[in-house]
């Protein structure tokens, strides 16, 4: 899987929580909490549809490295490569 | 056509989920409405058969409309029973003042109908129809109350009358007056307590590590259930105000208040909360959640809660002292759990604090029973493996 597809995926699962955000002004290096309306029951479903959707499971302890759409592509890539 | 969020002038019935003729049960979702906050699931408050529909898919109509006659069971019902069946206005949501519709849905009542002396009274005085409401009494007695607030639901508000363009606007306006009317009605006392959430949080944080992701618990669920089983310590919490008493209510339904996305918010019911385990408590809130937002809440939910808790911490807020939702006679507040220092054994520690607050009605409890009530939840909180 390539990067594009990785965060296409990432893009998928963000609409479904996410239904009225605007992802294409997504800001990639800016929180995800800062830029959408979400919270903890918004982030927890986004990490289940992550692993629904690429198998990675994403520990709690991990949370921070997810926290901005470029590092969760980062993440996600990395885990996917180990 | 219920009440069924605070904004709720008018429902569009969408969808008939059942057909003339079919048999229906307690329960049952008979048919969608469409309002501001999504789909909301009708539920039908009797059993028997669908005997005639009268508001069709399609249309729009004011709150308090029937939508269809059920003919009860035979021998289901005592004859007085109204034949039209929907479910009650959620008042837990929908506070009565601002709102045009009566006290309960307008039932179909052929024949003699269950009203008391003093409510036949004071119907005739104030012009109400007994026959054109559905009464909240035992078996569906219509009450004084229930005059009253039907002869209040005609009578515009200088607030409602002039209806502003957006949903936005309507909402506020109607919170506003409906908070109102609470704060004029309820003697409301308020009192805080800091809680130590250092067990809790460890707890959770090592239980979520050996979880499979989609079983992970959130704090807000350990909360919930704090509050639910500290309820049956003070049950005089737990309990909705009919008349000129508060009823208390046996089983515990938590109403939990969901921020809607685009704004607004409702707080449906986390049913017999006390009685579920935290991971099932977990999945419960976590579709309730999912269908706040999305669309599928049960028109139950919206009636039953007995008590709400309200929390703000996520968006940074370190109390909240809420607004009891009438009839209810308790809100529950949680901010955020920040690391602040705390004393612990003498020394100055870090710890995560929370700042755990309740709103209370004065009618009903006094501020001993409800610090007894906050002491409970510190105390269960403090044994998380217990909850």
């Amino acid at each position: 899987m390539t990067r594009d597809e990785v965060r296409a995926a990432m893009l998928r699962v963000l609409g479904e929580i996410a239904p009225e955000a605007d992802l294409a002004a997504l800001r990639p290096n800016v929180p995800f909490r800062d830029q959408l309306d979400v919270d903890s029951m918004d982030l927890l479903n986004f990490v289940i549809g992550l692993h629904e959707a690429l198998g990675i499971e994403i520990p709690e302890a991990d949370y921070a490295r997810v926290a901005t759409p470029e590092a969760c592509v980062d993440y996600l890539c990395a885990k996917r490569e180990g | 056509m219920p009440i069924l969020t605070v904004d709720m002038k008018a429902g569009t019935l969408t969808r008939w989920r059942k057909q003339v003729g079919d048999a229906v049960k307690r329960s049952d979702i008979i048919a969608e409405v469409e309002t501001d906050k999504g789909l909301i699931d009708v539920e039908v408050f009797t059993s028997g058969v669908l005997e005639r529909i009268l508001v069709q898919a399609g249309e729009t109509v004011p709150t308090g409309t029937a939508l269809a006659i059920i003919r009860e069971e035979a021998g289901a019902a005592a004859p007085a029973a109204p034949l039209v069946s929907a479910p009650p206005i959620p008042a837990a949501v929908v506070p009565a003042a601002p709102m045009p519709a009566p006290p309960g849905v307008p039932v179909e009542t052929p024949g003699r109908v269950r009203i008391s002396p003093l409510a036949r009274k004071l119907a005739a005085e104030l012009g109400v129809d007994p026959s054109s409401i559905r009464g909240s009494g035992p078996g569906g007695a219509i009450m004084r109350e229930d005059i009253e607030r039907a002869a209040a639901a005609r009578i515009p508000s200088p607030v409602t009358a002039a209806e502003p363009p957006d949903r936005q606007a309507r909402m506020r306006q109607l919170i506003g007056a409906a908070m109102a009317r609470s704060k004029r009605e309820i003697p409301h006392y308020y009192l805080s307590t800091t809680i130590d959430m250092a067990r809790t949080v460890e707890w959770l944080t090592e239980g979520n590590l050996k979880r499979p992701v989609t079983d992970r618990l959130l704090t807000g669920v350990l909360l919930i259930k704090a509050v639910a089983l500290a309820l049956r310590e003070v049950p005089e919490l737990n309990a909705v105000w009919r008349g000129a008493a508060a009823v208390p209510s046996q089983a515990v339904h938590i109403g939990v208040a969901i921020s809607l996305r685009g704004g607004g918010l409702v707080a449906p019911a986390i049913h017999d909360a006390d009685r579920l385990s935290v991971g099932d408590l977990m999945a419960a809130f976590r579709d309730l959640v999912r269908r706040a937002r999305g669309g599928g809440l049960r028109s139950s939910e919206l009636s039953d809660p007995t008590i709400t808790i309200t929390s703000l911490g996520e968006q940074g807020v370190e109390s909240v002292f809420g607004i009891i939702f009438p009839p209810q006679v308790a809100i529950v507040g949680f901010g955020k759990v920040a690391e602040r220092p705390w004393v612990v054994d003498g020394q100055v520690v870090p710890r995560p604090l929370l700042t755990a607050t309740l709103s209370a009605d004065h009618r009903v409890s006094d501020g001993h029973r409800g610090g007894l009530f906050l002491g409970a939840v510190e105390r269960l909180l403090q044994e998380p493996e217990k909850l």
